[in-house]
């Protein structure tokens, strides 16, 4: 039995009046690349987001790696976060600061080590990201799309987490750029034994990374599994999505 | 309309409309007045459809509507057309007008319910205002008893961003009005022959009113608003959500040094302000009323207590702490549109400084009521 690194327990969310989540239950275990697809508007990255803590959630419960998020200790969530990295959609870079100060945040803030081997350290980053030394200096107003993408899961693996949330990595790349983005992704999960939890929508990329796949529609998990399972849902979302797949 | 495309014509009790070439959404308006006045005697009506090379969408639903308004009208209609292609569109337009036709309403309020509701999204402000200061105070009481934790690199940035930067229109601002306040008053004294009075009342209105409220009306149109710009433009571009997911306390990193800057450097500015705004009123006591420069010192230096000096000087954190914190909230209220940076920092701007002027008025009842 593989250790479960995310359980979610009979979630609901509820914005005003308007139910996102109901009961709804999945489990991540260690080393998988964990997909949340759905429908537009299904709450993929909702989910997401109270599982960073970046959101209360209404009712039932999430663990992430042991912990619990509902009532969770200040000091409790701030070890958690030291754990985890969250790339944005829009790469979210401290747009005053340059690349590579916004990698290296993070090793200023929590760690002392001194400032060679933190720019050792980003270096490496930037290079496993598959950036050039020479973009370390820019800043995000000056960088592309997918250059702040890479910058963003560089920032998000700087403190060597073991937990990866992405959301929409590869939206609003070139095809070229999205499919060496997963390349890189399953890199990354088998030189570092990531686990990675990730909002996608595309259809080429789920097929190329994903070991699991989690359905929302209809505020529940319609199915949830490996991707050869997934035309046994009777969802229509799955109809549609995955229709010249199966 | 090309009138071409209709023809109306009546066979016995039917009444046929016999559309033709392509119908498009240019062509329905004066089609509709056409039928309504040729349909008012008909009692059965054929829409003939066979002549038609091309529809689109929106004149499918007209013909859709006006089998409705038909059949609505007791008036037997039928469509005659063969054309596959016509007829799916017409299918298509019947599948999504029914879905279309069920989009709720907008549900219309009463005057005393909408009274309701804005008093009670006013008191929700207003406790996301209090928990603001609940969070604010939180994180302040833990750096006191953590004082590693406080910014002091981004306290001194923003000393020098939002005060010291602040300082040359501080000063200009704060010499005109000394120039204005005393050439005004010059004019009034002169009357009298009363015209050394002008080193009173220059030196206490100034010191002790004047020049707090032009420093903070001042902050709060340069920095307040900048805060309220910044912090809105960083939560939308999701900088605040990253910030929070690497455990970046965004109180601890963007707030606290903001309020804590303006609170130490604004005393500094009064300071600069008070004496910009006594220097322009001596010149112009020197040029407009003959007063020396040494006779305008000597005197002010007989007639101006020091507490006037440092009752100005004390209203300076206060001030600072309502602008800064006003305008930092509003920018955490931003939402995730860009219309709303613009809305808050207007917001941020007169709230800042009604609330200055509202405090400023509090400190006057009390310092005048405790006899300083």
């Amino acid at each position: 039995m593989m250790n479960q690194i995310i359980r979610v327990k009979e979630l609901k969310t509820i914005f005003d009046e308007r139910v996102v989540h109901d009961g709804l239950n999945l489990s991540v275990g260690e080393g998988e690349i964990y997909g949340l697809l759905g429908p537009s508007g299904c709450g993929k990255t909702t989910l997401l987001r109270e599982m960073v803590m970046l959101q209360e959630f209404s009712d039932g419960a999430i663990d992430v790696l042991g912990k619990g998020l509902k009532n969770i200790r200040s000091k409790d969530a701030q070890e958690l976060r030291r754990q985890w990295g969250v790339l944005f959609q829009a790469g979210a870079l401290f747009s005053s600061l340059s690349v590579e100060d916004n990698i290296a945040l993070a090793l200023r803030e929590y760690t002392q080590l001194s400032e060679s081997m933190i720019s050792e350290i980003v270096a490496f980053k930037i290079n496993l990201v598959g950036l050039k030394p020479s973009d370390a200096s820019l800043f995000p107003s000056q960088i592309s799309g997918g250059m702040k993408k890479k910058a963003g899961l560089a920032r998000a693996l700087c403190m060597d987490p073991k937990l990866l949330f992405l959301d929409e990595p590869t939206s609003g790349l070139d095809p070229i750029s999205a499919r060496e983005f997963d390349s890189l992704i399953l890199k990354l999960r088998d030189m570092l034994s990531l686990t990675i939890v990730m909002v996608s929508h595309d259809l080429q990329s789920i097929y190329d990374t994903l070991d699991k796949v989690a359905i929302i529609d209809n505020k529940k998990i319609a199915y949830e599994g490996d991707l050869n399972g997934v035309s046994s849902s009777q969802s229509e979302f799955v109809k549609t999505f995955f229709k010249e797949r199966i | 309309m090309d009138k071409s495309k209709l023809v109306i014509s009546n066979l016995e009790d039917e009444l046929f409309l016999s559309f033709s070439g392509e119908l498009t959404l240019y062509d329905i308006a004066g089609c509709q007045k056409i039928i309504d006045e040729a349909i008012i005697s008909a009692k059965s009506v054929v829409v003939d459809l066979s002549d038609v090379i091309f529809i689109d969408t929106a004149a499918a639903i007209f013909i859709y509507k006006l089998q409705d308004s038909f059949s609505s009208k007791k008036i037997n209609a039928s469509i005659k057309c063969d054309s596959v292609k016509i007829n799916d569109t017409l299918a298509l337009a019947a599948k999504y007008k029914n879905s279309s036709s069920e989009i709720k309403k907008i549900k219309k309020t009463a005057f005393v319910e909408q009274i309701g509701i804005t008093f009670h999204d006013y008191f929700l402000a207003f406790l996301s205002f209090m928990e603001f200061f609940g969070i604010l105070f939180a994180t302040q009481a833990r750096d006191f008893k953590n004082p590693k934790n406080i910014r002091f690199r981004e306290i001194a940035f923003e000393i020098n961003e939002s005060a010291i930067k602040a300082l040359g229109i501080i000063a200009l601002t704060s010499f005109l009005i000394g120039v204005v306040i005393a050439y005004q008053s010059a004019f009034q004294l002169k009357i009298y022959g009363a015209n050394i009075f002008i080193v009173d009342m220059l030196g206490i209105s100034m010191l002790r009113e004047l020049a707090p409220l032009i420093t903070a009306i001042v902050i709060a149109g340069r920095s307040g608003s900048a805060f309220t710009a910044q912090i809105g433009a960083m939560k939308i571009t999701q900088e605040l959500d990253a910030m929070r997911a690497m455990g970046f306390d965004p109180y601890e990193f963007l707030v606290l040094p903001r309020i804590i800057a303006l609170m130490v450097a604004m005393p500094i500015l009064i300071f600069v302000s008070d004496v910009m705004g006594v220097f322009g009123g001596m010149i112009v006591a020197s040029l407009d009323l003959k007063i020396t420069p040494e006779l305008f010192l000597d005197r002010f230096n007989e007639v101006v207590a020091a507490k006037h000096f440092f009752i100005g000087l004390i209203k300076g954190p206060f001030f600072a702490f309502l602008i800064a914190s006003i305008g930092i909230y509003r920018g955490l209220r931003v939402k995730d549109d860009t219309q709303s940076i613009g809305f808050n920092t207007t917001k941020s701007v007169v709230e800042s400084i009604f609330a200055v002027i509202v405090c400023d008025a509090v400190f006057s009842i009390a310092f005048t009521n405790l006899g300083i």
